[in-house]
């Protein structure tokens, strides 16, 4: 019984991660209609550019955050402004072919630059200790911290998007961008300020990534798969139910790595499918 | 269904005599196509009595990417469903080569057919997966659907688990016999999938398929079965790739899961359709070769290459959305497979 507990215990903070890497997907797709296929790419853009800052600037992982989220914020504005607004349309294929393009830009020249070999952020011990829940039960104090930055960004994006000005024009451009433009707001910037946005919480998720696991440069895609996953099972058009999205995610690959360890992954996609086959808007749809 | 409407006074569709205006389906570049794609097969088939085998090979390789770029594009370009998860069905092809020629002891060359049936049928039940997501998270989808298969048979032991499997069957066959024959068929593969796209565009079908990619809810006020219309190019785009993964693995003579179902198909398949003219039938072969020359030049500069290839994408995508085919095509008025219909003023002569 405790194996089963732990296993879940294991999966609801991996989830967290996976809930940090899916935020970003769900806001640009709840905004723009985008699918970002570079999105996994970039968690591991961020994990080397954060490896950067703790190898050569000397920083604490959590000191680089402060260096490495507001480069990931200008990046994702500069990509949107630069890039990505000339291919928004009511056609997916421009986007989709343009972030492909770009993903495959982000993995070869991190293999060109860092070479294949599996990297990891130094975390200062963090990554081994942690708190004893009973006798046979404990939970990693980084899985804890990892968990925990997910449930306050949700609550900081719900709050943006529910109490603010710039959320009420995140809002308006989602439902209708040709009438929020009437209202005069200028939807280029909205889309560059959701993209910076979405990055920004890369840099968090990608150093994050970083100090709980070794990463390489092609381990982008795998990312964005689950990424992907964790929004359709928690339905579109909530953070909370992106959240939630990652947490039963995390918690089937738990359960099914103990069941067999080859099945981990398989048992997430399996769960990914049969939410298509069954509840196809997810556990928690945004009611409109 | 069948109603003709009487248009006699303003159309004269397909006769020659009176209206006003004339729909021509056909040019005569078009024609001139035709002719030179008759002569070029005959020339393709005589091949192996005097070419050098590495040549062989080559061509060989480069039918597989013309079926699977014609096919790409007939499902995204035609049908406006992108997908980064065809991969999953140039496995599926290569895989069931392995198990219908190493287990079930069919004839391997014979098989290759079979295979493009194997993979429509498995993505009979795999499209009404994918087809619950909404625009471009279908693309995401057939990528998980990819990966799903690659993971399964990774943890197949009988079909060589993660470390694959050879293709045994072909041991008792002389190589040049082999290579001639492997040749034949990739040929005929390709020549048959231009011409199944071409007859397919120039069908009801194909009028409701690009009705579709241009608006689904107007194409179904008309009175097209945009469900059946999807399901069926989804299911033909993943016979042409069966046949071609099946293809590509007959003269590779070896598979593994992450060479099978491996997402490095992808950026392969897409970026030539792209570049080469996305939405056209000569943009994608022009592409294959473009990029198949690319590649053999610049083999040895591997990432980057792909940066490159990546950016050119972008390029083209944003600045020059109907590729290099399509920018010829605009500029010389040239339709070497006409399969639009176009209203003339007739001539008073």
């Amino acid at each position: 019984m405790t194996v089963w507990i732990d296993a879940i215990i294991q999966g609801v903070l991996v989830g967290g991660l996976y809930a940090l890497f899916a935020m970003g997907l769900s806001l640009m797709f709840g905004i723009m209609r985008l699918v970002n296929v570079a999105h996994g790419d970039v968690v591991i853009l961020m994990s080397f550019i954060g490896l950067m800052a703790v190898e050569k600037l000397g920083l604490q992982p959590f000191t680089a955050m402060a260096v490495v989220v507001p480069v990931a914020l200008c990046i994702g504005y500069a990509l949107q402004r630069g890039i990505l607004n000339f291919t928004i349309s009511k056609d997916p294929l421009p986007s989709l072919i343009v972030t492909f393009g770009i993903s495959i830009v982000i993995q070869n020249l991190l293999l060109e630059f860092f070479s294949a070999d599996t990297r990891a952020i130094n975390s200062g011990g963090l990554e081994s200790q942690s708190i004893a829940i009973s006798d046979n039960l404990a939970a990693g104090v980084l899985p804890l911290i990892v968990f925990g930055s997910a449930v306050l960004l949700t609550i900081g994006l719900q709050w943006l998007f529910g109490n603010t000005s710039m959320g009420r024009a995140f809002r308006a451009t989602s439902d209708d961008h040709g009438a929020a433009a009437l209202m005069g707001i200028n939807n280029a910037h909205i889309y560059a300020l959701a993209t910076a946005i979405a990055i920004g919480i890369l840099g968090i998720a990608g150093i994050f990534h970083g100090m709980r696991t070794t990463f390489a440069p092609t381990d982008g895609p795998a990312q964005l798969i689950y990424a992907f996953e964790a929004v359709i099972i928690g339905g579109l058009g909530s953070f909370w139910g992106t959240l939630a999205g990652g947490v039963l995610l995390g918690i089937a690959q738990s359960i099914g790595a103990r069941l067999d360890p080859g099945w981990g992954v398989l048992v997430g996609h399996v769960m990914f499918v049969a939410v298509l086959l069954f509840k196809p808007n997810g556990f928690f749809p945004k009611t409109r | 269904m069948n109603t003709v409407v009487d248009l006699s006074n303003d159309f004269a569709v397909g006769s020659t005599q009176g209206g006003k205006y004339v729909v021509e389906r056909s040019t005569r570049a078009g024609i001139a196509t035709m002719v030179f794609f008759a002569v070029s097969l005959g020339f393709s088939v005589s091949m192996p009595f005097w070419a050098d085998a590495s040549y062989l090979r080559w061509l060989s390789e480069l039918a597989c990417y013309f079926v699977m770029a014609q096919m790409w594009n007939l499902l995204g370009g035609y049908g406006g469903l992108v997908s980064i998860g065809q991969q999953a069905y140039i496995g599926i092809g290569g895989y069931a080569l392995i198990v219908l020629a190493n287990m079930a002891g069919i004839n391997p060359f014979f098989a290759v057919l079979l295979c493009g049936v194997v993979a429509a049928l498995i993505a009979m039940p795999i499209s009404q997966v994918v087809f619950r997501l909404p625009g471009g998270a279908f693309a995401i989808g057939t990528w998980a659907v990819a990966e799903i298969l690659r993971l399964l048979v990774a943890n197949t032991t009988e079909l060589g688990g993660g470390s694959g499997a050879s293709l045994v069957a072909l041991k008792g066959f002389d190589r040049s016999a082999r290579e001639a024959i492997t040749f034949w068929i990739s040929i005929s593969a390709s020549y048959g999938s231009v011409l199944l796209v071409y007859f397919l565009l120039r069908s009801r079908f194909g009028l409701a398929l690009t009705a579709i990619r241009d608006s689904e809810v107007a194409s179904q006020s008309q009175g097209i079965d945009v469900k059946r219309t999807k399901f069926l190019v989804y299911a033909i785009s993943a016979f042409g790739f069966g046949v071609a993964g099946a293809l590509y693995f007959l003269g590779a003579l070896r598979i593994s899961p992450d060479a099978a179902f491996g997402v490095s198909w992808s950026p392969l398949i897409i970026f030539m359709v792209i570049i080469g003219g996305v939405g056209t039938i000569e943009g994608p072969l022009f592409g294959a070769v473009l990029f198949f020359v690319l590649s053999k030049i610049f083999e040895d500069y591997g990432t980057w290459y792909l940066t490159a290839l990546g950016l050119l994408a972008i390029v083209v995508t944003i600045w020059f959305p109907k590729g290099v085919w399509g920018y010829i095509a605009n500029r010389f008025d040239l339709h070497l497979f006409p399969v639009q219909r176009r209203l003339r003023l007739r001539d008073n002569s």
